[in-house]
């Protein structure tokens, strides 16, 4: 390899080409469904289609303006992802008066912390930051708001919030901190490996559960999914991973292994956010996306696999 | 003019602050005087509700606010005037005032209110005891139709006391209108409408 810099670019551009192509095709797809409905109907399901692959071209676009600018960039990025996560989350959780100093405590110094963290690449500090400081501190902060109703279930909500919404998801530019060998300056690609299998892995959940979806996998949870849907969207994007292990530095069935894990993982984080949903009535966590729901709606598989993505690449390759 | 762009600029600056957006959940907005009453946990509350109406709608609709916190500092009395256009109201009644003669004087004229029937801003759950206000506002008017309107979250994001708001996302749900109905009591009527409001709070569903 001559200048990893130079192969990081050609990489990246090559991948983002890729997207970029296959969105073209999914909005020339669903241009072709909504003109072929009789004049003046419409269908919510090719709605709703056609405003996610529109809003895919948002977040494509987006994020690849972060990574043109630089890691710092990719670390505000994500920052930015967990502040709306946590935000939506929040606003669904029931919490009281006497919470209040703790939230505060969440958004204004925890987050901004984490990803300070994975800025300066302290790893010692940003792994414990929150399962054991803020665990600590924030229940003692909402004591000192002598208000014990539901205290256990108060304390417990706003944790596990900070645990999905923001350390979870802080694994995703956490890679840019891992030195791996002979791949010096490349780390954004783990990043884009790691998204676009999950990533991919809910998308062809929908496409197969739309296409062939027959048997409901757990109604009461997710109307939506299906085994079919669940079973083809993982095995197609285990492929797509084993098609990108050449940006890793893996090796072929080394990434196919790998994205089967994080898809798996990635599929149980919808589904237990899903739960949530459901236990608060709500069908999205929000309407910032158009199509998708809420932020948390689109990266809940990502907060569920990004941990464990790390922690793979850290421990055989780190 | 001036007035008018500082008005959009406080209910943009609020909504994009909270987020927040409108959920007419019974009835849709409609240009008639009505009494919009709601929740009261912040001191937000008026200028959410304000904000969240259907611009045509805002600028006929006036929330009461408390004449003896609003008209300290030339700020506030200018803001609570000219910008908001609110009702002002004395809390402490003295001989000869008429707070409700003052509340009824823009609805004869077609125009809209905001009241908090709570009185205060409440620090628990649900809602406090609705004070009297509404009832003998109805008595005088009555055709007047009352909107519940639900403010969640606010007063989460920035309760009593607070000195920082926890940035989370808001709602305002308005309800189906009530009017008061023919020998309705006092009691009653307050009852009907206080749980109209709470049937809005999304914990109580």
């Amino acid at each position: 390899m001559s200048d990893p810099e130079l192969s990081l670019v050609h990489t990246l551009l090559l991948v983002f080409a890729g997207i970029a192509g296959t969105l073209l095709v999914a909005s020339v797809i669903g241009l072709i469904l909504r003109a072929r409905l009789p004049e003046g109907r419409t269908n919510p399901v090719i709605a709703n289609l056609n405003a996610r692959i529109n809003a895919w071209w948002i977040m494509v676009l987006l994020l690849a303006a972060a990574f043109w600018a630089g890691n710092t960039a990719v670390i505000v990025l994500f920052a930015f992802i967990s502040f709306q996560a946590l935000r939506e989350y929040i606003s669904v959780t029931h919490t009281r008066r006497g919470d209040h100093r703790a939230l505060l405590w969440c958004f204004f110094f925890f987050l901004p912390l984490q990803y300070g963290l994975i800025g300066i690449g302290w790893y010692g500090l940003f792994s414990i930051l929150i399962p054991v400081y803020a665990f600590l501190l924030l229940p003692i902060s909402a004591t000192l708001g002598a208000d014990t109703t539901r205290f256990l279930e108060r304390a417990a909500k706003v944790q596990w919030g900070l645990m999905i919404c923001v350390y979870c998801l802080s694994h995703v530019p956490a890679l840019l901190a891992l030195d791996i060998a002979d791949f010096e300056g490349r780390n954004l690609q783990l990043i884009v490996f790691l998204l676009l299998t999950v990533q991919s892995s809910d998308v062809f959940q929908y496409v197969w559960g739309k296409l062939l979806g027959r048997h409901k996998l757990a109604p009461e949870i997710s109307p939506s999914k299906t085994l079919e849907g669940l079973l083809g969207g993982i095995l197609t994007s285990t492929a797509v991973g084993a098609a990108l292990w050449w940006i890793t530095p893996f090796a072929w069935w080394q990434a196919a292994l790998i994205a089967l894990t994080i898809n798996v993982l990635g599929f149980f984080g919808g589904f237990v956010l899903s739960a949530i949903k459901r236990d608060r009535g709500l069908k999205d966590w929000g309407n910032m996306i158009e199509g998708h729901g809420g932020m948390l709606d689109r990266v809940d598989s990502v907060s569920f696999s990004a941990p464990i993505f790390f922690h793979i690449v850290r421990y055989w390759w780190g | 003019m001036f007035d008018k762009a500082l008005a959009a600029a406080f209910c943009g600056f609020i909504k994009m602050l909270t987020g927040a957006r409108a959920i007419w959940r019974d009835a849709g907005p409609e240009m008639r005087a009505r009494v919009y009453y709601a929740n009261h946990r912040s001191h937000g509350d008026f200028l959410i509700v304000w904000a969240l109406l259907p611009p045509a709608l805002r600028v006929v609709t006036r929330p009461v606010a408390g004449a003896d916190y609003w008209l300290r500092g030339r700020v506030r009395r200018i803001l609570i005037k000219r910008v908001f256009r609110g009702v002002l109201i004395d809390r402490h009644v003295k001989r000869g005032d008429d707070p409700i003669g003052v509340m009824c004087a823009p609805l004869a004229a077609g125009e809209s209110l905001i009241v908090f029937p709570e009185g205060t801003r409440n620090q628990g759950d649900g809602l406090l005891p609705f004070k009297p206000g509404i009832h003998h506002l109805a008595e005088k008017r009555p055709e007047t139709e009352f909107v519940p309107v639900w403010i969640e979250n606010l007063g989460r994001a920035l309760p009593k006391g607070g000195m920082l708001a926890v940035p989370l996302l808001c709602s305002v749900t308005f309800g189906a209108p009530l009017t008061l109905k023919p020998g309705e009591r006092r009691a009653d009527f307050l009852a009907r409408c206080r749980n109209a409001l709470l049937s809005l709070d999304p914990a109580e569903q």
